[in-house]
């Protein structure tokens, strides 16, 4: 027989992970399908039907087709940088997923790390190197552009992606996500005392997965394709993958962090209202998995709004999107660390330890609310000037 | 210390964003353009030269292939050239007039509408292409109907149309008319108020009434820019006298402003067709040709004659010696070519995002301005 520790350092957390592997394959090729499905719902058309039942044969495919690609590698590229270029950005997007709580402990964490939240931040900020890389290599100016473009858009948003997190940590003392979502049975979803977090970080993870509207490095009516212009079959899926892959890192993080992970119930007077962590372990192995379905749930609604955003708006221009990031992203999550922190300081020593939390949520609503007003103020009624009788101004001054 | 390099890239001739086979040579400073020169000429097909060699009725179908995103407005430029020259203007029937009314505004919309998908697309709103060519779709049904084609439609005769309107078309066409107000209000509704869109094109490509003039700009990008100048106004032709319809102005002369007299145009023209509706009762079916003579020799002498068309003015120049029947010389003036004149002075400064908005929101089509 296999010796304990063996099994419990080295057999266990490899099927783990082979387990969530492989689902993370399955999860990112429906993505590809049923991003194209979402999105042709909503721009009146049909999206892929012919292969297989509803087309659901596509998001085999299209992989299918990409592996049986030519790889072309250009002439002037530089072969080693070319070369790494899209594994980079993979390698990262995959650990990741061993940190992440998928279901209830122990069986759906992978590995158990108290830092986690640390780690992943950590690990999923390297991912940008692959894509600089990948745009240098190539030999291409529309190419470097967008490499360049990347490199300043995630160093730059990766700083309100880090403090809009910190709300969090501050309220539930702990970088362990499975304390996080399990702070969050107790009290209240972080998404309501952080709606403002949760709003930068929605923002944040937009732009650090480069979807739209922040895609800025691979515009394609701009940069052609941006950093994978020149790439083409495998090499190009591995970027595409990566990219599937840290959306979805990016979604299991917001669930996780905002809307209570795989739980789905609440702890209320000190009993354990509908499905809890307490209550899903004592169903065992089945718990688990209806934990892991609730995640998977709530990530794919996430997933979606990524769809969602891409068929809503038109893509930021360069220097407006750092305009928001630097002059907008940073101080208002640097605003709601201090407020929160006053706040979580002067509901501890009172009768009502909530009181800071009700308070942070209704301060969450009020400015969200604002930017909400801001962002919809339409322009001034149109202007008809006396005189030219045939003639109507359409815009105002 | 460091050595700072402008980098010049060819952008186009291919290129998604370019319409077609554009070739802009930038040079850039980090993102900002120095300098922007286009490099036209990669569709010449020598059009002009062609003309030269045929009959006047066979070259309409070559008009068609000139904006091929709106032939029928080409035809009728043609068409009108070459009736003034041979002095049938006066004997057109009514029913062709309205009819060729009804087909240039329909034009207007597709083109309007194919000028916006692009134009969002190229900014990157991905959605309001699809909901574009899904009114685009109907009106090509429309001329399909019409004459059988659904892009080059060679859809006017010198004197008169082709063929007279098939029945149930007015129906389908009141249907359409019907409809594209709402669509136009949806389109609106993804843009218009969007802030994104707003700071994407309020203040790019500032072009002043004066400058827009000495330019030679015209249609949507002068009236963009303020100018009251409108063909279809001061120098009328066809039924457009007898319609009402409002010229939209802009203000500041920027690529929204250019956006907003476009949207309002469409629903202009909306306008104009639903008149045209009525106005179609009134005529006679069938009286689709004026008497001219079967063979066009004109007379001695040349012409210049303008129409509004989606773009701006659209000018034939034709030289008849008086013996062949065909021109001696014609000379097209295409206002794609004309106002791509501007690209270069509107783009300085700019970033590259803001010239794929700039080439858009001229709308130009390379058949035009290569010819």
């Amino acid at each position: 027989m296999i010796p304990e520790p063996l099994m419990r350092y080295l057999v266990w957390p490899t099927v783990k992970f082979l387990v969530a592997f492989v689902i993370v394959q399955v999860v990112v090729a429906a993505m590809t399908y049923i991003e194209r499905r979402v999105l042709a719902f909503m721009q009146a058309r049909l999206g892929p039907n012919r292969v297989g039942p509803w087309g659901l044969f596509q998001a085999i495919a299209d992989p299918v087709k990409l592996m049986l690609k030519e790889d072309i590698v250009p002439a002037n590229a530089e072969k080693v940088g070319y070369f790494l270029g899209p594994m980079l950005p993979l390698i990262p997007a995959f650990v990741v997923f061993c940190l992440i709580p998928f279901g209830p402990p122990p069986t759906f964490v992978v590995t158990h790390v108290n830092v986690g939240l640390l780690l992943i931040l950590a690990l999923t900020s390297t991912g940008v190197y692959g894509i600089i890389l990948g745009g240098w290599a190539s030999n291409n100016k529309f190419s470097l552009m967008g490499g360049l473009r990347s490199a300043a858009q995630m160093v730059s948003y990766e700083v309100p992606f880090g403090l809009s997190i910190v709300g969090v940590l501050m309220l539930t003392g702990s970088f362990d996500l499975v304390r996080i979502v399990r702070y969050q049975e107790s009290h209240a979803w972080n998404v309501l005392p952080q709606l403002v977090g949760c709003f930068i970080f929605l923002v944040a993870m937009t732009a650090e997965n480069n979807r739209a509207p922040f895609d800025l490095p691979e515009a394609e009516s701009e940069l052609v394709a941006g950093f994978h212009t020149e790439y083409s079959g495998m090499k190009f899926a591995f970027y595409f993958l990566a990219e599937y892959a840290a959306m979805l890192v990016n979604s299991c993080l917001m669930v996780s962090l905002f809307f209570g992970g795989w739980s789905l119930g609440g702890v209320i007077m000190g009993r354990q209202v509908g499905l809890t962590t307490v209550n899903l372990q004592h169903l065992g192995l089945l718990g688990g998995v209806i934990g892991a379905t609730i995640f998977l749930v709530k990530v794919m609604l996430f997933m979606v709004a990524y769809i969602w955003f891409r068929g809503t708006f038109p893509r930021f221009r360069f220097d407006q999107f750092m305009d928001l990031g630097l002059k907008w992203m940073i101080p208002l999550s640097l605003v709601n660390i201090v407020v929160t922190g006053i706040l979580i300081l002067a509901g501890a020593g009172t009768r009502y330890p909530a009181m800071g939390e009700v308070v942070l949520t209704l301060f969450g609503i009020v400015v969200i609310a604002a930017v909400i007003l801001f962002l919809m103020k339409g322009p001034k009624p149109k202007a008809r000037p006396a005189g030219v009788a045939h003639a109507r101004r359409v815009s105002e001054v | 210390m460091f050595d700072v390099q402008e980098m010049e890239v060819n952008f186009g001739p291919q290129h998604p964003s370019t319409h077609g086979v554009l070739r802009v040579l930038l040079k850039i400073d980090g993102e900002r353009i120095v300098e922007a020169k286009p490099i036209i000429g990669y569709l010449h097909r020598g059009t002009e030269k062609l003309f030269e060699a045929m009959a006047y009725p066979q070259c309409i179908p070559h008009t068609d292939r000139m904006d091929y995103v709106a032939s029928a407005t080409n035809n009728l430029g043609f068409v009108e050239a070459v009736e003034k020259l041979i002095g049938a203007t006066g004997i057109i029937p009514r029913r062709v007039k309205v009819m060729r009314v009804m087909l240039s505004e329909l034009q207007r919309i597709s083109s309007h509408l194919l000028w916006l998908a692009t134009h969002a697309i190229d900014i990157g709103a991905m959605t309001p292409f699809f909901y574009c060519f899904r009114e685009r779709e109907m009106v090509l049904d429309l001329f399909e109907d019409y004459c059988g084609a659904r892009l080059t439609l060679n859809c006017m005769r010198i004197g008169g149309m082709p063929d007279d309107l098939p029945a149930g078309w007015l129906e389908k066409l009141a249907e359409f008319v019907g409809i594209f107000e709402a669509a136009v209000d949806e389109y609106e509704d993804l843009l218009t108020n969007n802030r994104i869109w707003k700071r994407r094109t309020v203040g790019v490509g500032v072009l002043s009434p004066e400058e827009a003039i000495e330019w030679g700009i015209t249609g949507p990008p002068l009236r963009g820019s303020g100018v009251d100048w409108d063909l279809r106004k001061v120098l009328p032709y066809e039924c457009y006298p007898e319609l009402e319809f409002e010229v939209p102005l802009g203000r500041n002369g920027d690529t929204y402003d250019r956006y907003l007299v476009r949207m309002e145009e469409m629903r202009q023209s909306r306008r104009i067709l639903e008149q045209c509706l009525e106005l179609i009762k009134t005529t006679t079916p069938g009286e689709i040709k004026a008497k001219i003579s079967r063979v066009i020799r004109p007379p001695e002498g040349e012409v210049y004659h303008s129409i509004e068309s989606p773009k701006g003015e659209l000018g034939y120049y034709i030289v008849s010696d008086g013996k062949s029947q065909s021109a001696y010389r014609c000379h097209v003036r295409p206002p794609s070519f004309v106002n791509l004149q501007a690209l270069p002075a509107l783009a300085r400064g700019h970033l590259v995002s803001d010239l794929v908005a700039l080439i858009g929101t001229i709308d130009i089509v390379l058949g035009e301005v290569d010819r």
